[in-house]
C-alpha cells in the first residue's frame, strides 16, 4: 500500500502537480482576459477540420469554434486551434490546455460521469461503419471473418469493433493506428482489408484516396455515435454558454434565421422567440453573462446550423452527406433546440 | 555544547544543512502531492488502482498469453507488457551481434570494410530513431501485398502483413522432446567443461561447438520422430482476406525489431571498437609471437579483457534499447504504452497508468543492470 502510494504521488508529481489549477470557476473570465477562445479540434479530417490553402482552420467542427468565439468574444477569428489526436483530447481538456473540445467525440456515459467532462449537446448524429475495396467482393461487415482491420486507438470505435465481432462470432486482426491519416495510409497500402471508424468520417476520407471509386462504405452501422462538443465538468456558466450556442445555430434553422438576414431580423420581428433569441427582447444574453447580441454574432460567424452543414458536409461539397438523423425534427430527423424562453 | 560551537563544529553543521534541506525537500513533497490530490477531486476524477479489475473490451493482435476483448485492463497490461519484453529481448540479442561484428570489423586493415561499417555506424548513429522505425514500417508495408505475396515452399508466406510461419501444434507426448532438449544441453554443458579440463590439462582440443550442436538438435529430432511425430504443424492456407492458421510475424513487430537492433548495434560497435583499442598492442604481438593465428588472437585474448572496458556502456545500451521500445506506438505496435495510452484513454486513469509504466520500466532496468554487474563482476580482471 505505502508503495502504491509512492509511486502514484511520484507519477502525480510530474504531470499534475504543476500544471497550475485548472480554472474550473470562471472560463469565461480567463477566455476574456486571454482574448481568444483554445478550441481543440482534430488533425486533419476533411470536413470536420483541415486547412485551406492559406493555411486556415475550416469545417464543421471549427466552425462551432468560430461561432462561440463570435457569441463569447465578438470575433470569429479569436479561435486559437489546438489539434488533437484521439489519445491526447481528453488530457488536454482535462488540464485546461484547450477551453472546449470540438473534435467529432462520441458522448457516453463514462466520458461524461467518470472522466469528468461536460457534454454540451449533439452536434452530429452518427454511427461506425466500414470502407473496404469493392474487389473483395463483401458487401456486409458479418462477412469480415478474418480480415485485418484498421482502427484509430483510443476511440469508441476500437470498443464497438470488439463487440461487433465477439456477437457475430467472428474473428479479426486489430491494426490500432493513433491518427487518421495514418490509419488512411495503413489502409491504401493494403496492411488492412477494411478501415473502420464513424460514417461521416468514411465519406470524408474516401474522398482524399486516389480513386474513391475503388472502395465502398458497408451498408452496415454498428453503433450509435452522438459526436458534440464538451467542456470540463464544474463550470456550469461555461457549459450553458456552449450549449446555448449551439442550440442557436440549431434553432435559427428552424426560424430561417440567416448568416445573411440576422442582423436585419435582430432589429425586432413579429415572432416572439426570434426576438429573445437575437436579443430585441427579454435579456437571455445577459443570463449567460454575454450581451445582448450574442447570438446574432455566433450566427453571423458561419450561419445556422444549416449553412455550416452544406457548407462543408452536405451533398455539393466532396463529402456528400445527406442530412439524414441530422435534419431538423420537422423534416424527418432528430435534430430539435429546446425553446429560447 | 553551546551554540556556537555547533555551528563552528564541521561534522555537525554538515548534518544539520542534510536535515534542513531533507525538510525542505518533504515540504516541497507535501505541496506537490496536496496540490495533485486537491486538483484530481475538483475534477471529479477518482483515482487508485482499482479500475485494472474492469473489463478491457478491446482487442490485442499480438497475444503471448490468452487474451480476449472480455479479459481485464490488468491482463492487457501484462500482454503488453510481455510484448515489450518480445521486443527488448530479441533486440537485444541482435544488437550484440551485430554491435560485435561491426565493432571488430570497423577495425578490419581492409579498407572498404572498415569504411563501409563506418558508413554504417555514422548514419544510423545520426538519423532519429523514431524516423528510423517508421522508415522501416514503411519498406515492410511496400512488401508484396497478401494475394501476391512471396512463399517458400508454401509453408513460409512473406508479404505486407507480416510473415507467417507454420505453428506446432502440441499433442499428448511431447513432453519427452522437450527433456530430450533439456538432457541435449546439460550433456553439452558437461562435455564444455570436460572439454575445457583437460586442454588445461593436456593441451588436446576436444570440438565442443560441433558436438554440442549436435546433441542439441540432433537428441530431440531423434526423440521427435521415435515418439511418432507428436508435434504436428499448422500449415498457413490462403483464405479468404488473410492466410488462415500458422503463427503471424507482423509488420510492426519487424520494423521495431530491425530498427531498434539496427540502431543499438551502431552504439554497440563503437563501444566495442573502444573496448578493443583499450587493449595494449602488446597483447597482439605477444600472442602473434605464441603462433596464434589473428581469429584466435581475437577471440581468446583481446575480446576476453576488451569485454571489461566493453560490459558498462553496453549495459547502457541495452536499457537504451529497452526503453526506446516504447516508440511503437508510432507504428502501433502493441507494447505497454500503446495498450496503456488506449487504456488510458478508456478509463481516464492518467496518473495511475503512467505510473505503471514507470514502475514496469524500473524493474526491467533495473533487473538488466543487475544481471549485466553480475556478468561484469565475473569477468573482472581477478587482481592479486
Amino acid at each position: 500500500m505505502a508503495i502504491r502510494k509512492f509511486l502514484s504521488t511520484a507519477a502525480l508529481a510530474g504531470t499534475v502537480a504543476f500544471a497550475g489549477l485548472p480554472a474550473q470557476a470562471a472560463t469565461l473570465d480567463d477566455v476574456k482576459a486571454a482574448g481568444e477562445l483554445k478550441c481543440g479540434i482534430n488533425t486533419g479530417l476533411p470536413g470536420f477540420a483541415e486547412t485551406d490553402d492559406s493555411g486556415n482552420w475550416r469545417g464543421f467542427d471549427v466552425a462551432y469554434c468560430r461561432a462561440l468565439a463570435a457569441a463569447v468574444l465578438g470575433d470569429p477569428d479569436k479561435v486559437k486551434y489546438v489539434s488533437l489526436t484521439g489519445k491526447n483530447r481528453f488530457p488536454a481538456l482535462q488540464s485546461g490546455e484547450v477551453d472546449i473540445l470540438s473534435r467529432n467525440t462520441t458522448w457516453t456515459f463514462s466520458r461524461d460521469v467518470d472522466l469528468g467532462f461536460t457534454f454540451i449537446g449533439v452536434s452530429y448524429y452518427d454511427g461506425q461503419g466500414f470502407i473496404g475495396r469493392k474487389a473483395l467482393g463483401v458487401d456486409s461487415a458479418t462477412g469480415l471473418d478474418g480480415a485485418s482491420i484498421c482502427i484509430q486507438t483510443g476511440t469508441t470505435t476500437e470498443l464497438n469493433l470488439a463487440d461487433f465481432f465477439r456477437v457475430n462470432g467472428i474473428s479479426y486482426e486489430p491494426v490500432p493506428i493513433e491518427t487518421n491519416s495514418e490509419a488512411r495510409a495503413a489502409y491504401e497500402a493494403e496492411r488492412c482489408d477494411v478501415y473502420t471508424t464513424d460514417a461521416s468520417g468514411l465519406a470524408a476520407t474516401r474522398t482524399t484516396f486516389d480513386d474513391p471509386d475503388m472502395h465502398m462504405v458497408f451498408p452496415e452501422i454498428i453503433s450509435k455515435e452522438p459526436l458534440g462538443p464538451l467542456v470540463r465538468q464544474g463550470d456550469d456558466q461555461w457549459a450553458d454558454i456552449a450549449r446555448w450556442t449551439l442550440n442557436a445555430l440549431i434553432i435559427a434553422e428552424e426560424l430561417g434565421i440567416t448568416k445573411m438576414n440576422a442582423k436585419s431580423m435582430a432589429g425586432g420581428s413579429d415572432n416572439p422567440e426570434v426576438n429573445r433569441l437575437l436579443g430585441s427582447e427579454g435579456e437571455l444574453g445577459a443570463m449567460l453573462g454575454l450581451d445582448g447580441m450574442w447570438a446574432v454574432r455566433a450566427i453571423e460567424a458561419e450561419g445556422n446550423y444549416a449553412e455550416i452543414f452544406d457548407r462543408y458536409l452536405g451533398t455539393s461539397t466532396k463529402l456528400g452527406l445527406a442530412r439524414g438523423l441530422n435534419a431538423l425534427y420537422k423534416d424527418g430527423g432528430i435534430l430539435y433546440a429546446p425553446p429560447f424562453r | 555544547m553551546r551554540v556556537q560551537r555547533i555551528w563552528t563544529d564541521e561534522r555537525a553543521r554538515g548534518v544539520i544543512l542534510q536535515l534542513l534541506l531533507i525538510l525542505a525537500l518533504l515540504l516541497v513533497l507535501a505541496f506537490i502531492v496536496s496540490n495533485t490530490v486537491a486538483n484530481l477531486q475538483r475534477a471529479g476524477l477518482a483515482s487508485g488502482y482499482g479500475f485494472l479489475g474492469s473489463t478491457a473490451s478491446f482487442d490485442i493482435n499480438q497475444r503471448l498469453i490468452q487474451y480476449d476483448s472480455t479479459s481485464t485492463y490488468g491482463r492487457a497490461f501484462v500482454v503488453g507488457g510481455l510484448n515489450t519484453i518480445l521486443v527488448a529481448c530479441l533486440g537485444i540479442l541482435a544488437a550484440t551481434i551485430i554491435g560485435f561484428v561491426a565493432g571488430v570489423m570497423r577495425l578490419s586493415r581492409n579498407f572498404f570494410i572498415s569504411r563501409i561499417v563506418g558508413a554504417y555506424v555514422e548514419f544510423t548513429r545520426n538519423v532519429p530513431l523514431l524516423i528510423q522505425i517508421i522508415f522501416w514500417w514503411v519498406v515492410i508495408l511496400a512488401l508484396p501485398k497478401v494475394r501476391d505475396g512471396i512463399s517458400f515452399g508454401d509453408t513460409l508466406f512473406l508479404n505486407n502483413r507480416g510473415v507467417r510461419l507454420p505453428a506446432p501444434i502440441i499433442e499428448d507426448g511431447a513432453g519427452i522432446i522437450l527433456v530430450a532438449l533439456a538432457l541435449g544441453i546439460a550433456i553439452t554443458w558437461q562435455i564444455a567443461r570436460r572439454a575445457r579440463k583437460r586442454q588445461d590439462e593436456t593441451g588436446q582440443i576436444f570440438p565442443v561447438v560441433r558436438t554440442g550442436f549436435a546433441l542439441i538438435i540432433g537428441l530431440p529430432l531423434v526423440t521427435y520422430f521415435l515418439a511418432g511425430s507428436p508435434i504436428d504443424f499448422d500449415i498457413p492456407v490462403a483464405g479468404k482476406f488473410n492466410l488462415k492458421g500458422g503463427f503471424n510475424i507482423t509488420p510492426e513487430l519487424v520494423a521495431l525489431w530491425v530498427a531498434l537492433s539496427t540502431y543499438t548495434g551502431a552504439f554497440i560497435a563503437e563501444v566495442v571498437r573502444a573496448g578493443i583499442l583499450s587493449v595494449g598492442k602488446g597483447q597482439t604481438e605477444a600472442s602473434g609471437a605464441l603462433g596464434l593465428r589473428p581469429g584466435l588472437t581475437m577471440r581468446k585474448i583481446i575480446l576476453p579483457q576488451a569485454l571489461r572496458v566493453i560490459i558498462p556502456p553496453l549495459t547502457s545500451q541495452y536499457l537504451n534499447l529497452t526503453k526506446n521500445s516504447s516508440l511503437a506506438v508510432a507504428i502501433g505496435y502493441q507494447d505497454i504504452v500503446s495498450i496503456g495510452d488506449t487504456i488510458m484513454n478508456q478509463s481516464g486513469q492518467a496518473l495511475e497508468v503512467i505510473s505503471i509504466y514507470m514502475l514496469f520500466y524500473l524493474t526491467i532496468s533495473v533487473l538488466t543492470s543487475l544481471f549485466m554487474n553480475w556478468y561484469n563482476a565475473r569477468i573482472a580482471l581477478v587482481e592479486r
